[in-house]
């Protein structure tokens, strides 16, 4: 039988010993990066989260439509089969704030997450992933938008 | 309060996909109405996943995340029958949470 006080003291040591590692994630200490989300360029946005100039790598793949048809609804994926990932980032370089979605990724998820976005016309779409090393890589591809999502 | 979300989670070997849409406006503060005048932002910022209760990812979003968000992710040791939880937290402060079974 194990009681409340017991269960908080081991609780609280799970919690500590997660942040020693740095495994928690960001948003339970800081709230939403808005530096980052404000950020016009891509670089500007690896750089506001902490992260070092991003490197083009083969390991990170994007997927997505070559061509959209719908830019308020545009699949996008990010992967990458490295180990030691921290973030994945989903960025559009030319909406008016790159930065479309940050993935925390933790041991128990892979490294590949798909959503949906918005670009208002035409634009390379990055995937960026931060390693756990301080190593930052990027993939990107362009997709062509034959109407805008972001409405006039 | 906003509509609940769908979520799918499928076993697959040792891996379960989950698939969730959600229902939001993912107004992006860019847009004006009729009248000229333009419409505030409200989106999602901050989503979690957890699995049985142990959060495994977390997510922030900007206003460029589609409307009525799709988001797709890989657990690793997942099992049938393990619950998965989504919630998100907007703009606005609004917030919601749903629950599945992994099938």
């Amino acid at each position: 039988m194990q009681t409340r006080r017991e269960m908080l003291t081991r609780s609280a040591t799970v919690v500590g010993l997660l942040a020693a590692a740095g495994l928690l994630p960001q948003t339970a200490q800081a709230a939403w990066s808005q530096a980052a989300f404000e950020a016009k360029s891509v670089a500007d946005a690896v750089k506001a989260l902490g992260g070092a100039a991003p490197v083009e790598s083969r390991d990170v793949t994007i997927t997505g439509p070559d061509i959209a048809e719908n830019g308020a609804v545009v699949p996008v994926g990010c992967a990458t089969a490295l180990p030691g990932v921290k973030r994945l980032l989903l960025l559009v370089e030319k909406n008016p704030s790159a930065l479309a979605a940050v993935f925390d990724i933790t041991d128990a998820v892979e490294a590949n997450v798909n959503t949906r976005v918005k670009m208002g016309q035409s634009s390379n779409v990055v995937a960026v992933a931060m390693m756990s090393d301080g190593k930052v890589l990027f993939a990107q591809k362009e997709i062509k938008v034959t109407l805008g999502g972001c409405g006039g | 309060m906003a509509d609940p979300m769908r979520i799918r989670a499928q076993v697959a070997g040792d891996k379960a996909t989950v698939r969730v849409l959600m229902s939001h406006e993912m107004e992006t503060g860019q847009r004006k109405d009729v009248a000229g005048k333009t419409i505030p932002a409200w989106f999602i910022q901050e989503v979690t996943a957890a699995l049985n209760g142990k959060t495994v990812m977390t997510a922030q979003w900007g206003p460029s995340v589609a409307k009525n968000p799709f988001l797709q992710f890989t657990i690793k040791g997942a099992k049938a029958g393990d619950k998965i939880a989504i919630s998100w937290l907007d703009n606005r402060g609004d917030k919601r949470t749903d629950e599945a079974a992994i099938t």
